[in-house]
């Protein structure tokens, strides 16, 4: 049991390790892993995709727990989501003893200069894709303009309450598109 | 800065945890509000500078986030509590659901209200991506980086981020050392 738990954490480190960029660019490689380890078959983990997509949280965290918890129960789920965690959770905090320094320093300074706007293009293309699935199921969706009507009151009441008003807590916002969507996707 | 303590970064980062839906992005605006706006324990700078730090880091956003704004307010147990709290909402989520697998995915209401929240979280990467462009400002540098960061991650959303980030960090390096020779010069 102890040598299936220390297994389990030293895969799922190695997937914390190799998981730049997060969310959904990690995929592939979190899908080979886990299948040729022999956790799950690869249609329990494109299953397990959608679950994960539709729950909060971070995919890596999640598929840790599920992976653990499916494999080795509730010790393996502790140990796979510990070595998913501990990598970002060991550099991050080096960085963050350091940063004062590193941050200040004449060449990181020049580079975040030019990365700060790149990322936010990327936030950008990150939003638009996100309406695009949401509203028009995808790109050819948007095409076609076969538009999910429901999906897109729900982002032009949204974004009207942001826009009216400013200070508004982001969370019940969530909580207002999860009670439009519960109510209209039920009736209509 | 606003006093804290580690119950108070657990609470903060348990909740960013609960409401992270739609990747790390859509956490951003929760983060703003939380950090910047409410308990003002960092710049809208401070944002950029954690973003870009996260983007060339291995490891979730939610999780490189939680630990750096950790270890800012309390040191190593600051850093040790605000993972904790990010995490422990989707462990336990997990959890249940890997106990009640069979009934999750064909809850016909529940898809339904994760669609709703789908259409909503859109809203909120742009008001992230509206207040941190603010924070920047309008240049011809920016707007330019910020075309190219868009364009590639939308057209060609198979090419790493990592890829992108050390391309232009290698740019910026060689062209701030170009223009200081000149300078001394």
């Amino acid at each position: 049991m102890i040598i299936e738990l220390i297994k389990i954490f030293f895969l799922f480190f190695k997937i914390g390790i190799f998981t730049f960029g997060g969310g959904y660019a990690m995929i592939p490689l979190i899908r080979i892993d886990v299948v040729n380890a022999g956790y799950l078959s690869l249609t329990e983990v494109d299953q397990f995709i959608g679950i994960a997509e539709s729950t909060p949280g971070p995919f890596a965290i999640n598929i840790a727990t599920f992976v653990g918890y499916n494999s080795l129960g509730f010790m393996g789920s502790i140990f796979a989501t510990l070595g998913v965690v501990l990598p970002s959770f060991i550099i991050i905090l080096l960085i963050a003893i350091f940063s004062a320094k590193i941050l200040k320093a004449k060449p990181i300074q020049d580079a975040l200069k030019w990365i700060n706007p790149l990322t936010l293009g990327m936030i950008l293309s990150a939003g638009l894709s996100v309406v695009i699935v949401a509203v028009f199921g995808g790109l050819d969706g948007l095409i076609a303009w076969q538009a999910d009507y429901i999906g897109l009151t729900i982002f032009i009441v949204i974004l009207a309450i942001s826009l009216i008003f400013k200070k508004v807590n982001p969370i019940l916002l969530i909580i207002i598109s999860a009670l439009f969507g519960l109510i209209g996707y039920s009736i209509f | 800065m606003s006093k804290n303590t580690y119950f108070n970064i657990f609470i903060s980062f348990f909740k960013i945890g609960l409401f992270t839906f739609g990747g790390g992005y859509a956490m951003m605006r929760v983060m703003e509000r939380e950090f910047v706006e409410k308990k003002k324990w960092m710049a809208s700078k401070s944002m950029l500078e954690l973003l870009a730090i996260s983007q060339s880091t291995p490891g979730p956003f939610a999780i490189n986030s939680a630990t750096y704004i950790g270890y800012q307010q309390r040191k190593f147990w600051g850093a040790f509590f605000a993972t904790l709290g990010v995490v422990l909402p989707s462990f336990f989520i997990i959890i249940l659901i890997s106990i009640f697998l069979v009934t999750f995915n064909e809850n016909y209401y529940l898809q339904n209200t994760l669609r709703g929240i789908n259409a909503g979280v859109a809203v909120l990467i742009f008001h992230a991506w509206f207040s941190l462009s603010k924070s920047l400002g309008v240049n011809v540098l920016n707007m330019t980086l910020m075309t190219i960061g868009f364009l590639v991650s939308f057209f060609i959303p198979s090419f790493s981020v990592i890829y992108l980030i050390i391309i232009t960090a290698v740019c910026a390096i060689l062209f701030g050392l170009f223009i200081r020779r000149g300078e001394v010069k």
